[in-house]
């Protein structure tokens, strides 16, 4: 039982970290692109953090229970410092003067070739 | 609620902390409160529970809280933190959420075959009400975790501007989450 929640969680988090990466290569413009990539990998990264947690707790012994806490302590840490580095990313953008992509109601066709 | 101090005899300044209320007692609360928070994390992350390795855990940890007791909690006081920390506790599983639902919308932007015709990317700026510094970084923060928003730009008066993907969430802002993240700090 364990073990299938465990395995249905990683499954789920690396769908995500999947389609982090599919995102970015979508995503029309540098600010957009920021949003699948600061994002759902940080979903990705809870879901498959949890599952080896989990997991660890499952040997119900004090040094397995040290090893879940810790594996925690990297998403809270990850939670800290994932938007921070976004924000660092886009503010250098914003710096640099790059205008952000508007979607112009008729031009798909030349978005899409650009 | 300061002089909760368990070493009151060997407090070095006593007397002039009486005439200088700036200047804050060596062994006061803000000691024990950061004696207290490294030794968790000396444990956790040892995990080993011999003399030896605590008292070594100890020797530093004082070392460590006494050094930055005073830059850490610029104004502390028990209850009043204690309460902070008790409603982000209360706010944490909302945010998560809010990011598992968002999530779920930025899966369907990325797969959806006409992503381009369903965004519609734009700046969003707002004033916050929040006026401490962790309520905006808490703020800050909360907005860029939850996708479809990203803060670009974030001032100590809390003004944001904010880059949103689409309609919906650029309609979600400031919203609830102000207001959660305003509760957390109010007294």
């Amino acid at each position: 039982m364990l073990n299938i929640t465990v395995i249905v969680l990683l499954f789920l988090g690396l769908f995500f970290f999947f389609a982090g990466s599919v995102g970015i290569l979508r995503f029309p413009d540098f600010y957009s692109r920021l949003h699948p990539a600061g994002k759902l990998d940080s979903m990705g990264l809870l879901l498959t953090m949890s599952a080896m947690a989990l997991y660890t707790v499952g040997q119900w012994n004090l040094g397995a229970f040290l090893t879940a806490i810790k594996i925690m302590l990297i998403v809270v840490f990850i939670y800290i410092t994932s938007p921070t580095a976004t924000h660092a990313i886009v503010d250098a953008g914003v710096r640099a003067g790059l205008t952000p992509w508007i979607r112009s109601d008729k031009g798909t066709e030349h978005d899409l070739a650009a | 609620m300061n002089d909760s101090s368990q070493m009151g005899t060997t407090c070095a300044s006593s007397s002039s902390s009486a005439k200088n209320p700036a200047r804050r007692r060596r062994f006061g609360l803000a000691f024990w409160l950061t004696f207290v928070i490294c030794m968790a994390t000396w444990m956790v992350l040892s995990g080993l529970f011999d003399a030896f390795h605590l008292s070594l855990g100890v020797i530093s940890c004082a070392i460590v809280a006494d050094l930055n007791a005073r830059a850490m909690w610029l104004d502390v006081n028990l209850g009043r933190t204690l309460r902070h920390w008790g409603r982000f506790a209360v706010y944490v599983p909302w945010l998560l959420i809010q990011i598992w639902r968002a999530n779920l919308h930025m899966l369907k932007l990325t797969f959806h075959p006409r992503m381009r015709q369903l965004i519609n990317p734009r700046m969003v700026s707002f004033k916050s009400r929040i006026d401490n510094r962790m309520g905006l970084f808490i703020m800050a923060n909360s907005i860029t975790l939850t996708p479809g928003t990203v803060t670009v730009f974030t001032s100590v008066m809390g003004r944001f501007t904010v880059h949103a993907i689409d309609d919906v969430s650029a309609r979600g802002l400031p919203g609830e989450m102000e207001d959660r993240v305003a509760r957390i700090f109010e007294d």
